[in-house]
């Protein structure tokens, strides 16, 4: 589906032959351009190509990010439409194929969304993308007037020379196609940038889709016989089928098959009731002895103990423990962090036909790359005969990024075990997405500082956590000195300068199926940092403001975005309503640095918070207005957590199950906000994720504020039902 | 199983599932109607928000067999004038982001405006409340009601 035009079938555009679309792509890490092979060539896997111009002038934009919601569909269509002059209503934008070559991520080297990385590594690309084409363009409409390329200007989309003939692009995107590919197109100078950077002209190219009911998505999808799969997995993780009795889910009518998969008992029927309705009826005896089978309390108490125990050090300066001896006021914290789950709106889902030589999958994959292979592998055929197809996903937040590829794996699995020829639709319920693992980390830390005349002389942060990218193929990326720098990344470098200071981790194992989530270790290093440095300044007698400053010497953009939301919200002198009060933080991640200042005051079940001010530097700003948008959703996201959301696990089973007992943040919860974007010429980085880690700890110090003690363990409202 | 005739959006469709079976699965697997979503099925999250007979219900939490003869009416059947005025005020502000939700928070946004031209901060709150954007879109939500309600006055 094109976004903006559902009429558009790109294998159409490729079979109506050559000449009809141009087609550009950018080989190999930017540096060389070359053409689309011809459209009557037999592409299996993907159109070679980042563009599309049709005779109509509409230009459509293969975008290599999935989109989940954060916007990468209109950002990329704004770099290429911006150096192509193309005018803002003839842009399209449509998800790229699954093929490793041409849409690589620059920053992984695999095709995959994460890191809030999507502009951050297009921007060139795509920006070149664009210029090349309008160089290309202009080439041929020199050509066909026959004047000098010199003498032709293009604006809002129109090929225009001084004589007064003119044209739009799908005039001359036939014979532009045929031109050589220019290798190093002139970018703009951002000075001249019409689109980038500007309020009110560009427009989300998905709004209209997603308000009307007509954008697709994997549980969208419906075939003629189509077969929809649910699965009974273990309730606890690392559980096995011991054996199982599917009589009576095999009786209920629009049940198909029964098929037993690696991840439990599959329930194939026509449509998601009867494949239910049967799964309920299936009698599994279930093989725990390999399981986990610990409950949170006890989880807790192991970590407990050892974060008072030294783990390896991660990163360390001046002498923690001789600054510790010289006595002052010392204060310690423990911040414990529940396991978190992802729960998109969509649960997980995949979509998958195999023909027995061939077979083609569509689902919401944010790692096409290694979900390609494991599909291929599983039904034991060539990745050139598997079509994966990437489509927009009911939101993620990390959750359909795996490592482990376990959606599809599982999903080709299910379509191996019923055999070929069928169209299966797998689909896990809320439950089994919220009971399915993959959470955020369970942790604990435990920080120790001493202030004296006023100073914060020490620091020490002692984590206790599972590692994420362990046994994964990111392992050797992220992995330094056998420690997952995702366990305490942003806890190794507060933003400060701190003369004592030490870090040092323990890395867990739990059976417990661990994910990145909505901004990865900071979503607890952040808290930790920014709640104890807050309280050191407290104990110091300073500012919370003017003391992070003056630690932040030699951190100008972090600087920068304090002072820019401290005034804003006029830190210094705003007059409060009684019974409110301010908490500020900020952290950098994903190189994105925020700040937030939360206005709350203290309700029934727990803070009601009233306002957040936002101060964002991403570099350079590219949409502005989806830039606001994440900064409020990262927001509300973040509140909905730290207030409310835990998973818990009773026996090794995680017990929430919906949203009736793992609350999300509601509309009359949702504070007012004010996002101010500060402006940069550095280069353009992520907003998916920064939004969200400081809005915890300035809850926590707002509360602090108002004489509470910042919360130690998380959430904030703890056993809070709906 | 047993024979449903549906009247969803103006149209009959004739329905072979289980009496329990859920609006929302009649609707999806049975009339191919997809822009009504699956979020919870507990009636929790809203996703699945249609009318019956012009009110608001949680389809998943409906079993078909108490429908009747009562119209149904899904986010693909909005034509109301509310329903086009919150459509267009969702774009102009572009409040979706994954978009999942919107469905439902369309449908809910509508009705309330159709009940209420002039809905205030905590009107809104009570009208919505049942409807859960993970994505937290809620401060858009909330402005391009008010926007809806304006484009309609007068």
């Amino acid at each position: 589906m094109t976004i903006h035009d559902k009429t558009l079938s790109r294998r159409a555009v490729l079979k109506a032959g050559a000449g009809l679309a141009i087609g550009i792509y950018i080989a190999q890490g930017g540096k060389a351009f070359a053409q689309t092979p011809p459209a009557r060539a037999n592409v299996n896997i993907a159109p070679n190509t980042f563009l599309l111009i049709k005779p109509d002038n509409t230009v459509t934009v293969l975008c290599k990010h999935i989109e989940m919601g954060q916007g990468p569909l209109t950002g990329m269509a704004t770099l290429v439409a911006e150096e192509l002059d193309a005018d803002w209503t003839q842009m399209r934008a449509d998800h790229a194929p699954s093929n490793p070559v041409l849409y690589k991520n620059l920053v992984f080297g695999v095709q995959g969304t994460g890191g809030s990385s999507a502009i951050a590594n297009s921007y060139e690309q795509m920006r070149k993308v664009g210029a090349a084409a309008r160089e290309m363009l202009v080439a041929a409409a020199a050509d066909a007037w026959q004047v000098p390329a010199s003498e032709i200007t293009v604006e809002n989309g129109i090929i225009r020379h001084a004589s007064g003939k003119h044209g739009g692009f799908g005039e001359f995107a036939e014979k532009a196609m045929l031109l050589p590919v220019p290798k190093e197109p002139r970018l703009k100078d951002p000075s001249s940038f019409r689109l980038i950077g500007k309020e009110g002209v560009v427009k989300r190219l998905d709004s209209a889709a997603k308000s009307n009911g007509s954008a697709e998505y994997t549980l969208d999808i419906h075939e003629q016989d189509i077969l929809t799969v649910v699965i009974a997995r273990s309730p606890k993780f690392g559980g096995k089928v011991a054996s199982f009795d599917a009589a009576a889910a095999k009786a209920v009518p629009g049940v198909v098959d029964i098929k037993q998969v690696p991840t439990g008992i599959a329930v194939y029927a026509k449509g998601f009731w009867p494949a239910k309705t049967a799964r309920d009826l299936l009698k599994i005896n279930w093989d725990d002895s390999k399981a986990e089978s610990r409950s949170t309390e006890q989880l807790l108490s192991e970590f407990r103990a050892l974060s008072k125990t030294p783990g390896r050090v991660v990163r360390q300066n001046g002498d923690f423990d001789g600054s510790m001896a010289k006595g002052g006021r010392v204060v310690e914290a423990e911040f414990v962090f529940p396991y978190l789950a992802h729960a998109p709106m969509e649960p997980l889902n995949g979509f998958i036909k195999w023909e027995g030589e061939t077979a083609s999958a569509r689902f919401g994959s944010q790692f096409p790359t290694p979900d390609h292979a494991v599909i291929a592998e599983v039904l034991g055929i060539g990745i050139d005969k598997v079509h994966l197809q990437t489509i927009l996903a009911g939101g993620s937040f990390g959750r359909r990024a795996q490592q482990t590829t376990h959606v599809a794996l599982e999903l080709a699995q299910v379509a191996k075990a019923i055999g070929p020829g069928h169209a299966v639709k797998l689909v896990w319920t809320r439950e089994d997405d919220m009971r399915g693992g993959y959470y955020r980390p369970f942790g604990v830390h435990r920080m120790r500082g001493v202030v004296r005349d006023g100073r914060i002389e020490a620091w020490s942060d002692t984590i206790v956590g599972q590692s994420i990218m362990k046994g994964s193929p990111f392992e050797a990326m992220t992995f330094k000195d056998g420690m997952d720098s995702t366990a305490y990344e942003g806890s190794n470098e507060p933003p400060y300068e701190l003369a004592n200071f030490k870090c040092d981790l323990h890395q867990v194992d739990v059976g417990v199926p661990v994910l990145w989530w909505r901004s990865v270790g900071h979503t607890h290093t952040g808290y930790a940092v920014e709640a104890f440095v807050d309280e050191l300044l407290e104990a110091a007698g300073q500012d919370p403001v003017e003391g992070r400053l003056a630690m932040m010497g030699k951190k100008p953009r972090h600087a920068g975005v304090l002072k820019a939301v401290a005034e804003r919200a006029d830190w210094k002198s705003a007059k409060l309503e009684p019974g409110r009060a301010r908490g500020v933080a900020v952290v950098e991640s994903f190189n994105t640095f925020v700040a937030q200042i939360v206005e709350l005051s203290m309700g029934e079940e727990g803070p009601v918070v009233h306002k957040v001010w936002c101060a964002v530097d991403c570099g350079v700003a590219v949409n502005p207005d989806i830039i606001r948008a994440q900064m409020e959703g990262g927001i509300g996201f973040a509140l909905g957590h730290i207030l409310y959301a835990e998973q818990t696990l009773d026996g090794g089973r995680p017990v929430a199950g919906n949203f009736n007992s793992y609350r999300s943040l509601r509309i009359n919860e949702m504070p007012e906000i004010d996002v101010t974007i500060v402006a940069s010429s550095e280069k353009p980085s992520g907003v998916g994720e920064p939004g969200v880690p400081p809005l915890g700890p300035a809850v926590a110090n707002a509360m602090a504020r108002l004489g509470l003690q910042r919360p130690r363990q998380l959430p904030i409202v703890r056993g809070a039902s709906v | 199983m047993a024979a449903f005739a549906l009247k969803i959006n103006g149209q009959t469709h004739n329905i072979d599932v289980d009496p329990d079976t859920p609006l929302l699965w009649a609707i999806r697997d049975g009339a191919g109607l997809t822009g009504t979503k699956y979020g919870c099925g507990v009636a929790q999250c809203g996703a699945c928000t249609v009318y019956l007979d012009g009110q608001t219900v949680r389809s998943c939490s409906l079993p078909v067999s108490a429908v009747g003869k009562s119209e149904v009416t899904t986010i693909e059947g909005l034509n109301s004038k509310e329903g086009a005025a919150v459509q267009k005020a969702w774009v102009a502000l572009d409040v979706p982001q994954c978009g999942y939700c919107q469905s439902g928070q369309i449908m809910s946004a509508a009705a309330l405006l159709g009940l209420n031209p002039a809905p205030t901060d905590r009107d809104i709150d009570l009208a919505m409340n049942g409807n859960i954007c993970r994505c937290a879109t809620y401060v858009r939500i909330r402005a391009a009601i008010h926007g809806a309600a304006k484009s309609l006055e007068g």
